[in-house]
């Protein structure tokens, strides 16, 4: 594929976003029917994306799509006249109502779906992507990606999952399901980027919009905010991430000039809006954790007890061995490497589990060991972490250092 | 739309059961008579099952019925009774078991 190629698709991809979540939620609410809405709008993105690139954009992408899902519908909702009947009266534009879309997405984050179907059924239906562009993104078959979301909508339909806005007293554990579905989205696709899957990258785009829409949607609720908020402070610095060879650099040795700094102000402004509702998450506090690194002007500047602050009030929140060894790193700055690795030693038996798995966990006893002057214990603490690692970027750097001489 | 309940008892709540004083096993039960009393309106059926020593299997395969003792999956959790509810949907529904107050494991299905 060339970079015009690219170019045109990303484009296009852009406009689908913009509209066919719109679009399948009004036509949820005018067919009553979560999967033949679905079926007529994925349709619809598909005869888009083979005509644009040689017709061009229209002038109105919202008035296309739905006169194209309509008349498809038409056909092939043929042997069901009360949907036909109710799509053929539809006119352009059709009534928007910004709840729809809410309802949309927590449709497809419903705690009933398998998680891995809440993400292609969110993707597909939300952000208007293809299957094969899902199936794309995370490395797999087309026709996995397709039964996923038709068994995702055979389940909504048949277990009678409803198509709503949860009331006040579940909405902050459903929310949390939308957040983590976004969240992992985002993962997915800042870690796998830069690696040997192309694709990734527009994960991370298509997950910083989910997130930006639903803040648009629940301007009030502070960690949606949070979350964005997140999302934008890494997605400011991500060109600093890779050399032009594609190997991962380490936060320290990142090039600070390459960061988007109006990005993250703005970021930190969306930060401070969500602070002003005085009710911290796990997500506005994540955030600020990386406003600290992402203000800092260099490594040295980073305010270290700061940071060790705020993971002490996200593990008092929402306590995980994984923020653990990270507030393990920030006690090593802020207090030296002998309080970071007793930091290490206090965690619990499962803790210390979950974290044997884990490839950074062993490079972050490294660094710390050699900070001891224990070189042969960094040593097999970063064979360790090689062994584990996945991403090519990390094996890459584990490989550089332990090459180097032990002293 | 209709759902059932399937309740399911697990080792560990059985052995709580088995713990507790005929005081607080009073209590137990009448916290379960008391949900049922506020469900009154969706529920339309319930039954509790007598324990899985009392189950008796039939399996019917090459025009053979075996018949084997105890019920079809041995393991730690059982069914031990079920209520089928009358709901709008699957979040009431799932309102609806959120507030079960005895054993732990709750499977919900809907049913035609």
């Amino acid at each position: 594929m060339d970079d015009r190629h690219d170019e045109v698709h990303g484009e296009l991809a852009r406009v689908v976003r913009e509209h066919a979540g719109r679009l399948t939620a009004c036509l949820v609410r005018v067919l009553g029917d979560f999967a033949a809405a679905e079926d007529v709008v994925a349709d619809a993105v598909e005869t888009a994306l083979r005509r644009w690139p040689e017709d061009g954009i229209p002038d109105h992408p919202d008035a296309w799509l739905l006169t194209v899902a309509r008349r498809r519908g038409i056909d092939t909702l043929r042997r069901q006249a009360a949907y036909r009947d109710k799509l053929a009266a539809l006119r352009w534009p059709p009534q928007p109502d910004p709840d729809d879309r809410l309802k949309l997405i927590f449709t497809c984050c419903h705690p009933a779906l398998p998680r891995e179907a809440q993400i292609a059924l969110t993707l597909r239906t939300v952000c208007g992507l293809t299957t094969a562009q899902i199936a794309a993104a995370f490395v797999t078959g087309e026709a996995n990606i397709a039964q996923r979301i038709t068994r995702a909508k055979r389940k909504i339909t048949d277990a009678g999952i409803p198509y709503r806005i949860p009331p006040d007293d579940e909405l902050p554990e459903r929310l949390d399901q939308v957040l983590s579905v976004i969240y992992l989205l985002f993962n997915e696709g800042y870690l796998s980027s830069g690696g040997d899957r192309p694709h990734a990258a527009t994960l991370a785009g298509d997950a910083e919009w989910l997130a930006a829409q639903l803040a648009w949607l629940m301007p009030r609720q502070p960690e949606v905010l949070g979350l964005l908020a997140l999302i934008r402070l890494h997605q400011a610095r991500a060109a600093a991430r890779f050399t032009a060879e594609g190997a991962l650099v380490l936060l320290r040795d990142q090039d600070r000039t390459r960061w988007d700094r109006p990005a993250i102000a703005q970021a930190v402004t969306l930060l401070e809006r969500a602070a002003a509702a005085r009710r911290p998450g796990p997500y506005q506090l994540q955030a600020a954790i990386v406003a600290c690194h992402a203000e800092a002007e260099a490594w040295e500047d980073t305010d270290w007890p700061q940071i060790a602050v705020l993971y002490d009030m996200l593990l008092g929140l929402a306590p995980s061995p994984i923020h653990r060894l990270h507030r393990a790193i920030a006690v090593r700055y802020a207090r030296g490497p002998a309080t970071a690795l007793a930091a290490l030693d206090e965690l619990t038996p499962p803790e210390r589990r979950a974290l044997e798995r884990y490839p950074l966990y062993h490079a972050t006893r490294a660094e710390l060991l050699r900070g001891l002057g224990d070189a042969e214990g960094a040593h097999a603490a970063d064979r360790r972490a090689l062994e584990l690692a996945t991403n090519p970027a990390q094996q890459a750097l584990l490989q550089d250092r332990l090459g180097r001489p032990l002293v | 739309m209709k759902f059932v309940l399937l309740f399911m008892e697990t080792e560990e709540f059985a052995r709580e059961l088995e713990a507790m004083n005929e005081a607080e096993r009073q209590a137990a039960f009448e916290r379960v008579g008391q949900w049922f009393a506020e469900h009154a309106a969706e529920i339309t059926h319930h039954a509790h099952l007598r324990p899985a020593e009392t189950a008796t299997t039939m399996r019917l395969t090459g025009g053979e019925a075996i018949v084997t003792d105890g019920p079809f999956v041995e393991g730690k959790e059982v069914v031990s009774g079920y209520a089928e509810i009358e709901v709008a949907d699957l979040d009431q529904a799932l309102a609806i078991a959120r507030s079960w107050p005895a054993c732990p494991l709750v499977e919900i299905r809907p049913i035609d």
